[in-house]
């Protein structure tokens, strides 16, 4: 077979589809995107009818995948770190259960937060939830891993996480496939009680997850994904988890003196882990974010050998690993390479030129200059460049859909009005509910839902609840007198600063829409139908 | 043989095309390649890396480690010098001349113009007003990977292949429009370093 050019993403995507995966469930975020986009575009997926459709949230889509691992099925849901922060109550809960059909959670991380609000370490969630994590190094490992992942996961009986940073989500290599596998058929669990968490049964199940470890132990222990290389010299053993294994690479290449663990399937094989230890006199753990193998091999009290790494100042505490940061670690020399002539200015991510974005922040600091800064509290998405120049608009963004929930809070404590300003897939994705505290409380904010009808940082993913905002609104409750919908062009902007104002002294809830088409889902709307007509 | 590519630009300017004609071309001769890059917050127009790696052996790190890299193609002319730091002393800066101004304190030109020509191995091209001139002003990013091919280990014909691969699906006109930028950059650098 040719080798396909994939990114570690799209690697992932095809070692599922090649496993006989039935169904793939996600939520957009960088850098885990491309997994549900590769199976969507695939021929393949489409010929073998794998469900492939986005989902509101990762909750809804963790519990979709649990739903067809019940039914017996392969099914993969993926996501970013922190969408693993809302999907942790069914994924947690899913160790307990157990599993049915093979149930793999592909979980993007971001090391030194090129798209993201933190750069929390997943594995620290497997280690939580007891279950095995698979963390490639390369694409083909990528690959290899995503095809072998539902098998393990069907014999220790419990989800099993790839971890994957955006460095390698986002980089492209020569990728080798092997055959393909038929998806499982229906077939209901065993113990019709498998998935009722009453009490008594989640103890039984418990008890069963625990009696699992030793089996997931020497999983780890034999995986062909942990090699340990014994080197001449007994100086230095060094670990090198997932991506940092190649960094690695890349400054010792043939040199043999080192002791080497690649170390890319866990739980940590102690066995392995132990031999290196017991015959080196130091260790270096080189791992891509939290120092978790350093730490559990330092544990609490430091008495062993010295262990260095990202706790000790020889790797730094935060950001991601790259070869120079390796090679200053090994003591080698590092070329600093020639200055960055100061004629470079920064040049930041900006709202693009013609996006509604843009005129809604226009608007709306303008009806706010009455009541000063300090009001407005924001969310997730491209309309969080507002808390850039020239607009300085937003005060806060935390989490999906903190925007309306924190303008609740703020207006207890007095801050009125206060605003919240929330993008259409976010709204749908964890704004609802808030809406809904909102309207039970009559709190007086004003929520802004900047509708540009996608998911638009991410590139324009399908937005769940397309031309149903109004309608949803109303049905949770809002006055529908306190409803509007504006169209945010310049030309506007009079009539537009003047509902915002209307609505900011009104004191209960009220939603203003602004409506415009992402200028780039437009634009590649627009090219696509030329095509189509040319074509006629 | 290896080639160490650092491809710089402003999101939206079409590095990645760039990147997999490149790798097209690279996966039809068996070579070895990494290309890691940026996707998300940072494509709004934010500035934009790709590293690209090619060789003949195995690849360990998808980054290209400072001082190590051949070549620097960058469709802009402020963002190749962001990556300076990467250029091995040998190695070569290949650029646009025509800015992308979205930023309230951009440079003048001029004293962009100047930090490029202190580097000993430099060609820098108006690519803009060459792929209009081939036929779209959308090419310029072609125009760009035309001028710096000749420091790309790869056959040119292998490079028109990736071309024609890459842009199929838009036709025959969109093909022939960019296999025109992709000759008119390279016959600029050849005639420059005459």
């Amino acid at each position: 077979m040719d080798k396909l050019l994939l990114l570690g993403d799209e690697a992932i995507a095809q070692g599922a589809i090649d496993a006989g995966l039935s169904g793939v469930y996600a939520y957009p975020g960088t850098p885990s995107t491309e997994i549900m986009e590769y199976v969507q575009a695939s021929k393949q997926a489409a010929e073998l009818n794998i469900r492939r459709k986005w989902s509101a949230n990762e909750k809804t889509a963790m519990e979709s995948a649990i739903g067809m691992s019940y039914a017996g099925k392969r099914a993969m849901v993926c996501f970013k770190h922190v969408g693993l922060n809302v999907a942790a109550d069914p994924f947690l809960n899913t160790s307990i259960t157990g599993v049915n059909g093979g149930l793999v959670l592909v979980v993007g991380d971001d090391p030194s937060m090129h798209s993201s609000q933190n750069e929390q370490d997943s594995r620290f969630y497997a280690k939580f939830a007891m279950i095995p994590v698979l963390e490639p190094s390369n694409q083909q490992e990528a690959y290899d891993m995503a095809y072998s992942a539902f098998a393990l996961s069907e014999r220790v009986n419990v989800p099993v996480m790839i971890r994957i940073t955006t460095r390698l989500a986002h980089s492209r290599s020569g990728v080798t496939r092997k055959s393909v596998t038929t998806q499982n058929e229906i077939k209901l669990p065993e113990n019709p009680r498998q998935y009722v968490l009453l009490p008594a049964i989640a103890r039984v199940n418990y008890k069963k997850l625990l009696s699992t470890l030793p089996l997931m132990d020497s999983l780890a222990e034999e995986s062909e994904f942990n090699v340990l290389t014994k080197g001449k010299s007994n100086r230095l053993g060094i670990i090198a988890a997932g991506i940092a294994y190649n960094y690695l690479m890349e400054n010792i290449g043939a040199d043999d003196q080192y002791h080497v663990l690649k170390l890319t399937h866990y739980p940590l094989p102690e066995k392995k882990v132990r031999e290196m230890y017991e015959q080196c006199d130091e260790i270096l753990v080189l791992e891509d974010g939290y120092p978790l193998i350093e730490e559990m091999l330092k544990g609490f009290l430091n008495t062993g050998k010295p262990v260095h790494g990202r706790l000790d100042g020889t790797l730094p505490r935060d950001g991601e690993l790259n070869p120079a940061i390796v090679a200053k670690a090994l003591g080698m020399e590092v070329e600093e390479g020639m200055v960055v002539p100061e004629v470079v200015k920064r040049r930041p991510p900006s709202l693009c030129v013609g996006c509604g974005h843009r005129d809604m922040y226009t608007d709306l600091n303008e009806a706010m200059k009455e009541y000063g800064t300090g009001r407005v509290f924001a969310d997730i998405g491209c309309y969080t460049l507002g808390a850039l120049p020239p607009f300085n608009a937003i005060n806060s963004t935390v989490d999906m859909g903190a925007s309306i929930t924190m303008a609740i809070g703020a207006a207890d404590a007095g801050l009125v009005p206060a605003v919240a300003v929330i993008g259409d897939s976010t709204f749908t994705h964890s704004g609802m509910t808030g809406l809904l505290d909102a309207v039970n409380l009559n709190a007086p904010i004003t929520v802004i839902i900047s509708d540009n009808s996608t998911t638009g940082m991410t590139g324009g993913q399908d937005s769940s609840a397309l031309g149903r905002i109004v309608s949803i609104c109303k049905g949770i409750g809002v006055d529908p007198d306190h409803i509007h919908v504006l169209t945010p062009l310049k030309k506007f902007h009079e009539e537009n600063v003047a509902v915002m104002k209307k609505e900011l002294a009104y004191q209960g809830v009220s939603v203003i829409i602004p409506q415009r088409e992402c200028i780039q889902t437009f634009a590649r709307r627009k090219r696509k139908e030329k095509k189509a007509a040319e074509k006629k | 043989m290896k080639t160490d590519i650092i491809l710089a630009g402003v999101g939206g300017q079409g590095i990645l095309s760039i990147a997999a004609a490149i790798g097209l071309a690279a996966v039809k001769t068996n070579l070895y390649i990494k290309q890691a890059e940026v996707h998300g917050m940072s494509q709004r127009g934010g500035d934009v890396q790709s590293n690209l790696r090619l060789s003949d052996k195995p690849i360990s790190s998808d980054l290209i480690p400072h001082g190590k890299a051949d070549l620097i193609l960058s469709v802009e002319p402020m963002e190749g010098l962001r990556y300076l730091p990467y250029l091995n002393p040998k190695g070569w800066l290949v650029t646009n001349t025509t800015p992308f101004n979205n930023i309230p304190d951009y440079p003048e030109v001029d004293d962009i113009i100047k930090e490029i020509k202190k580097i000993k191995n430099h060609i820098a091209l108006d690519a803009d007003a060459i792929a209009k001139e081939a036929g779209s002003a959308r090419a310029s990013n072609i125009v760009m990977l035309g001028a710096a091919s000749p420091f790309i280990e790869i056959e040119f014909s292998d490079l028109e292949e990736g071309i024609r691969q890459l842009f199929s699906t838009k036709g025959t006109d969109v093909v022939d429009v960019n296999l025109k930028a992709l000759r008119a950059g390279r016959e600029f650098s050849q005639k420059y370093m005459k």
